[in-house]
């Protein structure tokens, strides 16, 4: 499967997803949120930032059904997902195990966690 | 008056190798050949050529090039990002230099295998692996899963589906106006093969709500465009095909094929491009006779109608309707087949198209096609031109 790539702007989000949180960068500033993260606040201009723990409840915004060519490491057909954060980021996940009808724009969705190995874990999302 | 670009440089001379889905040729071999038969086009020779530009994503380098069609010194040698993006903005730059007195002859040029070799359609590990920032944002996309260009572009789909009642025959509409120009264009890779809608439709799925049809080529081959002053451009072969604007756009929250963290998603860099070619040009959608918009999947065709002017938010649709895309209706469009019916040479061999309009000599002529205006790509930082016959 593909791996992603991590820097330090990004290496809080995937510790997060190891111990089973969903976090979301936060402006230590201003308070806002954003996904995904970056070094800097683009909405003040902040270097300094944290993060918060997401309640890991959203609404999907849009979804596709993968269906051709293959993916490295996964199944087809494959739904992924565009989810608004109840905390009002948005951000991309696979959803397994649903059947494509199952699926809408509008449909509440539940973090869950696929551990790949001892160094990566991603969010995954379930019907809620 | 503020000082613009236009008029000040023109495209004399194009060239291209066959489109095929298989060249036998390295992909360096490829834009030699096409920047041969472009200078044989308008009468220049390799001597004149003193400028390279090209995309970042070619794989043969400006010097590369140089060595192999024996231009002796380059003035001016450049590369622009994003991808299919970068079409028209290859333009832009050689227009800027020729226009400054940078260089006097540059030659824009994209080659490549990207089907008998390293597939576009397929899910790129290089993409999600590369050290740069690129790579960073797409660790929020593949590892999910989501990693091929038609996957990125369903998620825009179906939104777009959502928000305006579309569905997936508008998108449809596109396939077939394409097609039916590819049809009678002998350079076409589906040359005298039109579809139906109820063969866009019957296609398979490839990413819901994206169709087979709805989906653009992987093709092997070259264009090359040679550009040159306005003034010097008078004295070549060729009716010239003048830059009455060019111009790049990137929106708020830019990513390359996954801006969806907008509030609205669509392409709002593409609303950039088009502000800044009416303001360069003077014009209007309502003069343009016709347009090439860059097609690589159906819906962004119509989310680049909306963004560029010729219709409201939403009303793309409506607009497609009753064969209004075609030749012989209201703004044809990709008149040489479009990238899923002539070949994807990721937006060059659309520019070249406009040129043969500019000229009068496309298969596909339309009457009166004194300005054509020609995009790059979509879902990505991108770029555009208006091209205009004197």
């Amino acid at each position: 499967m593909i791996r992603p790539m991590v820097n330090r702007d990004s290496a809080f989000f995937w510790e997060g997803t190891q111990k089973g949180e969903l976090r979301i960068q936060s402006c230590n500033a201003c308070g806002v949120l954003r996904h995904p993260p970056g070094p800097a606040c683009p909405a003040c201009g902040a270097l300094d930032r944290g993060y918060v723990v997401a309640s890991g409840l959203g609404t999907v915004f849009s979804y596709v059904v993968h269906r051709h060519p293959p993916v490295p490491g996964k199944e087809l057909p494959l739904v992924i997902a565009l989810i608004d954060l109840d905390e009002g980021v948005r951000m991309v996940g696979e959803v397994p195990g649903v059947e494509p009808e199952e699926i809408a724009i509008g449909t509440r969705l539940q973090v869950d966690y696929n551990r790949v190995d001892d160094e990566l874990t991603l969010p995954i999302w379930r019907r809620a | 008056m503020s000082r613009t670009l236009s008029g000040k440089a023109a495209i004399v001379g194009i060239g291209a190798t066959e489109f095929s889905k298989e060249s036998g040729r390295s992909e360096l071999q490829l834009s030699v050949e096409a920047v041969q038969h472009a200078l044989a086009d308008c009468g220049l020779t390799v001597a004149d050529v003193d400028g390279l530009t090209t995309f970042t994503m070619d794989t043969s380098s400006e010097i590369a090039l140089a060595r192999e069609l024996g231009v002796e010194e380059l003035r001016f040698f450049s590369r622009i990002n994003y991808g299919g993006g970068a079409a028209c903005a290859t333009v832009q730059q050689a227009a800027m230099a020729v226009a400054t007195g940078v260089a006097d002859v540059v030659v824009a040029y994209r080659g490549f295998n990207e089907r008998s070799e390293s597939r576009f359609g397929q899910v790129s590990v290089a993409a999600a692996t590369q050290v740069n920032t690129n790579g960073l944002d797409n660790a929020w996309t593949y590892p999910m899963g989501l990693g091929t260009p038609a996957a990125t572009v369903a998620m825009q789909a179906r939104r777009y589906l959502h928000e305006y009642g579309a569905t997936s025959e508008d998108f449809g509409r596109v396939a077939v106006a394409d097609r039916r120009h590819a049809a009678t264009n002998p350079n076409a890779f589906f040359y005298g093969k039109p579809i139906t809608l109820e063969d866009h439709q019957a296609s398979r799925m490839i990413v819901d709500p994206l169709h087979l049809l709805d989906c653009c080529q992987e093709s092997d081959g070259a264009v090359a465009l040679v550009i040159t002053s306005a003034e010097r451009a008078r004295d070549l072969a060729q009716t010239p095909a003048y830059v009455a604007a060019a111009a790049q756009g990137s929106g708020r929250d830019q990513f390359v094929m996954t801006s969806y963290y907008r509030d609205d998603i669509g392409i709002p860099e593409m609303g950039v491009v088009g502000r800044e070619l009416w303001r360069q040009s003077g014009l209007a959608p309502a003069d343009m006779p016709m347009a090439i918009l860059y097609d690589h999947f159906t819906p962004y065709v119509l989310m680049q109608l909306e963004e560029l002017g010729f219709c409201g938010r939403g009303e793309a649709p409506d607009f497609v309707k009753d064969g209004a895309i075609e030749v012989g209706g209201r703004l044809p469009l990709n008149t040489h087949g479009g990238q899923l019916g002539e070949a994807y040479i990721h937006g060059m061999n659309g520019i070249a198209e406009g040129v043969r309009q500019i000229r009068g000599t496309s298969v596909n002529h339309v009457a009166d096609a004194h300005h054509v205006l020609v995009t790059a790509g979509t879902g990505v930082p991108t770029s555009g031109l208006i091209l205009a016959a004197g």
